[in-house]
């Protein structure tokens, strides 16, 4: 880029500069990224922009910092990488919003319009690429467009079922100059539904009213539009019993008494058979995915009458038929339906859950140093302020069941995709969004070995993350499912030559700490979250422990292993 | 069953991939496409017919009203519409058949746009089924080459 293209003035406004103007419009306060070549004229113009930039250290670790930012601040993350192999990386981090449905704003670079479509160097289509897992995408051919093309992208980002929209811009529409056309929002075609037909919502409410079994069953889409106070008020005025999906956790607090756990594959006992027995089931921002319905739409909740809210049309009868749909936003229908219901008559169901409770208990394993104490302990310690993200695996599923989460956004996890090397990244996203609340973050050393270059992206912010490796030596989730459903021919999940854990972290200068025994547990997690600075928490714990009670693949929910 | 789907979509580079990448990545069959500006010329009608019961069409709507480019999905199946084709076919005729095929042409109302010396190239337009049915006439003649649009619909008036 030349001198006289530089920032000086209005008059030399680049399609960069609009850009970062446009962002800030939008209030970005920081973006997660990568430079590169493609996007050189952006990096140039953000040294004179207020907003913050995070250097990672690979993009994949950008778009997962972007994605929990978003998470745990309930505003639309943005991320940044060059064209070609930078915006191949982010790919897998797109499909991770995508499935769970965070609004992200991710922007790559190009190679110049003039070169689009030659092959040129660090060309690839990546509008094509992403297309079935964005929202919405741009190719920003025409600077002048920039404005618009933000502002839409933020609104369809944020708005109706959220989700990431992917902007793609190229080196000249970048480097150029140019004089803006207004943001003005050009969006005739998207629509968003939002307070859900009254006609269906008094029908709900008096399905409610009818029913003497009914169940609750809350997922990511009560935390998205904030509907958990609603939740609350719900479960206390007509008694409710409640499951969540992973997605829903923090939804309501760990240990509510209206809380009978997860749903699903790894769900509790209770959970699954309330669920399978209830005669209403009121599901709210949830799409009967297969790992809760075990792929079996025509088997789950069979005695129920199914209400569903959703603010996202297509996922209503997409799985399961929906005796009253309501297409909706669920804090607004909620609500509405909260003034319409009394206390129900549901003693007796009560009585029929205590006692599926009382008969089948979450357990311990018996080992010394078991996942569930050391996830109790972390809880305890952290306390109801912390936040917590996961990576994938078996300690995700541990940590779904074992770690009282306190609060909605402070669970931070990748549901739909199961996506490895989440954690750390995520982690980063979630302390940069809420810099003042302890973040931990919980993986096994398989997932964690996909992203552990980033401790240095947290020892160069300063970012106090306490990580906790559950350390087994081996691919533990899949392990489990050869030694179940592979009759115990384990194939290639032994991890032999896994690092120093703790070496690793001290060679990065972070405070490492070992524990093999339950009773070095409390003392090394106390020591953790008094220190300042970041923490790697090295956990040796058992290859054999299991994820329990499971739902073998294609066998109802209530036939769960290990009840 | 098949379904005649009118899709108003932005007139945009790009928007056919996002359609069509829609029906190949959730398995809905596409019969057949057409694409054309409307009388605005921001807007392309799409015409598509796809196969599938009530409950696939149910979702194939929903999952096309939430591509930000699509303005408007109507099935026009169980709609009174007009709905038509048009193909093009080249046929081989011999002195002995020459007759009998520029007949059949005219039977279907058919129009002789090109002729050669062994073949004469036809334009019909109609529903689908009767472009079925003059396809199956012509054949044993020699059906040298056929190229056909798809359907297109349109509601019919009111009045």
């Amino acid at each position: 880029m030349s001198k006289e293209s530089g920032l000086k003035s209005k008059e030399s406004d680049t399609g960069a500069t609009v850009l970062l103007k446009a962002l800030a419009e939008e209030s970005v306060e920081v973006i997660f990224g990568y430079p590169g070549g493609a996007v050189l004229p952006l990096y140039d113009a953000l040294l004179q922009s207020r907003i913050r930039h995070i250097l990672v250290r690979h993009e994949q670790a950008a778009v997962h910092a972007a994605d929990a930012y978003a998470r745990v601040t309930g505003r639309v993350g943005v991320c940044l990488a060059t064209s070609g192999p930078g915006a191949t990386n982010l790919v897998t981090g797109i499909a991770n919003a995508y499935m769970d449905s965070i609004p992200l704003v991710v922007m790559t670079g190009q190679v110049p319009t003039t070169l689009l479509g030659t092959d040129s160097f660090q060309e690839v289509d990546i509008t094509g690429i992403t297309m079935p897992i964005t929202k919405h995408s741009y190719l920003v051919k025409d600077a002048h467009e920039i404005p618009r093309i933000v502002k839409e992208a933020f609104y369809i980002a944020g708005s109706g079922r959220p989700g990431p929209v992917l902007i793609d811009l190229p080196k000249d529409v970048l480097g150029n100059g140019v004089v803006p056309n207004p943001a003005v929002l050009n969006l005739k075609s998207y629509k968003v539904f939002g307070k859900g037909n009254a006609g269906q919502i008094a029908e709900a409410a008096k399905a409610v009213k009818e029913s003497r079994k009914p169940i609750l069953y809350a997922g990511g889409g009560v935390i998205t539009s904030g509907a958990e106070k609603v939740l609350q008020e719900l479960c206390a005025k007509a008694d409710l019993p409640v499951v969540t999906t992973l997605m829903g956790i923090g939804s309501l607090p760990h240990g509510h008494p209206n809380l009978l756990g997860m749903v699903g594959m790894h769900g509790t006992v209770t959970a699954n058979y309330a669920v399978d027995d209830c005669d209403l089931l009121v599901a709210v921002g949830v799409r009967f995915d297969d790992r809760v319905t075990s792929g079996l739409g025509h088997r789950f909740a069979t005695k129920a009458k199914v209400i569903h809210i959703d603010i996202d049309p297509a996922e209503i009868g997409k799985v399961v038929r929906a005796n009253i749909p309501i297409v909706g936003d669920a804090k607004e229908v909620l609500t509405r339906l909260l003034e319409r219901v009394e206390k129900l008559r549901v003693s007796e169901w009560w009585e029929q859950i205590k006692v599926w409770q009382k008969e089948h208990p979450m357990h311990h394993a018996a080992s010394d140093l078991s996942p569930q104490v050391i996830l109790e302990k972390l809880g305890q310690v952290a306390g109801a302020e912390a936040i917590l993200a996961t990576d994938v695996g078996q300690h995700q599923m541990w940590a779904a069941q074992y770690y009282p989460v306190q609060r909605s956004r402070h669970f931070i996890t990748s549901s739909g995709l199961g996506t490895m090397g989440f954690g750390l990244p995520a982690a980063m996203g979630a302390q940069i969004g809420q810099p003042d609340k302890p973040v931990i973050v919980v993986a096994g050393d398989g997932g964690f070995q996909m992203t552990m270059q980033e401790l240095a992206t947290i020892v160069q912010y300063e970012l106090p993350i306490k990580i906790a490796l559950l350390n087994n030596g081996v691919l533990g989730m899949v392990r489990q499912l050869q030694e179940f459903f592979m009759d115990e021919r384990f194939s290639q999940i032994q991890l032999h030559a896994n690092p120093d854990f703790v070496k690793i972290a001290e060679a990065y200068g972070i405070l490492g700490i070992r524990v093999a025994a339950r009773a070095e547990l409390g003392e090394a997690v106390e020591k953790a979250m008094r220190h300042p600075g970041p923490v790697l928490m090295d956990f040796v714990i058992s290859p054999d422990e299991k994820v329990l009670p499971m739902v073998p693949p294609g066998k109802a929910i209530t036939e769960m292993l290990g009840r | 069953m098949l379904h005649t789907l009118a899709v108003l979509v932005e007139n945009h580079p790009g928007v056919l991939t996002r359609v069509s990448g829609l029906f190949a990545r959730r398995a809905y069959n596409i019969d057949s496409l057409s694409v054309c500006q409307t009388e605005n010329p921001d807007i392309s009608r799409m015409t598509i017919v796809v196969d599938g019961d009530d409950q696939v069409l149910e979702q194939v709507t929903k999952q096309l009203h939430k591509l930000v480019v699509v303005h408007k999905v109507v099935d026009l199946t169980s709609e009174s519409v007009v709905d038509r084709e048009l193909a093009l076919a080249r046929i081989k005729v011999k002195a002995d058949t020459r007759l009998e095929v520029l007949q059949t042409v005219d039977i279907f109302r058919g129009r002789v746009v090109d002729m050669g010396r062994s073949n004469i190239t036809v334009e019909l337009t109609g529903d689908g089924e009767k472009i079925d049915a003059f396809v199956r006439t012509v054949r044993p003649y020699g059906l040298l080459e056929l190229v056909r649009t798809g359907t297109i619909a349109i509601l019919r008036s009111d009045g």
